[in-house]
């Protein structure tokens, strides 16, 4: 399995642009390493051999967020942590993708109060919601197949309207 | 009430004619708020209570008037015993005077109590909130503070509240 067998004795592929970096980009999605409550434990646990993320390129957890492609937000976001996430959110360089893990920072979950963001979509635009609490390792990896999924179905157009929209 | 906190009681009521309760054994001084610091001088210099284990408040609005106690625990190491001091204050901004000078400690623990009771402290030295965002508006442990902060999105209003999230649609 794999490129052999479409390359038979060619040694040439016939593809699309478009196709070729989309893949390139959901096989090395480096997600930043930012836990912010029990979600992170399930986030880590992801990585580990048992569930072993790198298996999709992501064994490469980026401490600083300007090397990072996916921003994994694990936990409830306080309101005075919001502008650092909104801070490390913009400098992250595009294309970027938010998952929301968990329901703290899907909608709030249990935390309706003065002290917490009721959903993490109040400050950073987010792409899949993954709900649990904390999600298993498994809901985690199915939240990330689906933002590949979503970007294997992106366009350099919408890549080209979004940037024009930021500027 | 323990034997080993007669003296020190009655020590409190004579010079600041200050009443006390008792509950299981622990004993509440009740002052005027402008006697603490001499209370607090005289309770760490003649006591050995070296040591402000907690500065809390308590909210009894709407049972009770004055509404706030804010409550000094006091611990002494040296002789293994505690004493509370309660200073009952009322009115939406209560001034009390600050402790500081007296016990460094009371320094956040005066932050903590401006910033959820709205309570504050006259002489302190940085007047601040210390956990909520600076530019929060009430104060969060008081009784009359609304529970909830906002309302869930869910089907039904999904629309009426997405338009309260500008950075969704980036």
């Amino acid at each position: 399995m794999g490129v052999e067998q479409k390359l038979g004795n060619m040694g040439v592929v016939t593809t699309t642009l478009e196709s070729v970096v989309n893949w390139g980009r959901t096989n090395a999605m480096w997600p930043m390493l930012f836990g912010l409550a029990c979600c992170a434990i399930e986030m880590m646990s992801a990585q580990s051999s048992a569930y072993d993320m790198s298996r999709f390129g992501m064994e490469l957890m980026r401490a600083s967020p300007r090397q990072s492609d996916l921003m994994i937000v694990a936990g409830r976001v306080s309101k005075k942590m919001g502008p650092v996430l909104r801070r490390l959110y913009d400098q992250m360089p595009e294309p970027k993708w938010v998952i929301a893990m968990g329901d703290c920072a899907s909608c709030g979950g249990v935390f309706n109060n003065y002290a917490i963001f009721q959903g993490v979509d109040e400050v950073v635009p987010v792409d899949v919601f993954v709900a649990g609490c904390p999600p298993r390792p498994e809901a985690l990896i199915h939240g990330v197949m689906t933002i590949h999924e979503k970007v294997k179905g992106e366009s350099f157009k919408q890549y080209a309207e979004k940037y024009k929209q930021t500027t | 009430m323990d034997k080993k906190l007669e003296p020190i009681v009655k020590s409190v009521q004579d010079k600041f004619s200050a009443t006390f309760e008792e509950f299981r054994d622990e004993v509440h001084l009740f002052l005027k708020p402008e006697q603490i610091v001499d209370a607090l001088t005289l309770l760490r210099d003649e006591f050995n209570f070296e040591l402000l284990s907690a500065l809390t408040a308590v909210d009894y609005y709407p049972q009770e008037t004055p509404r706030f106690h804010v409550v000094y625990q006091l611990t002494s190491i040296a002789k293994n015993r505690s004493v509370q001091i309660r200073v009952p204050v009322n009115g939406s901004s209560p001034k009390i005077p600050t402790a500081t000078h007296v016990y460094d400690v009371a320094n956040w623990r005066e932050r903590e109590l401006l910033d959820m009771f709205g309570i504050e402290f006259d002489g302190h030295p940085d007047p601040r909130r210390i956990l909520s965002p600076e530019d929060m508006e009430g104060h969060p442990l008081r009784k009359d503070f609304p529970l909830g902060y906002e309302e869930p999105q869910f089907t039904f209003n999904f629309d009426e509240i997405d338009l309260r999230k500008p950075y969704a649609k980036e």
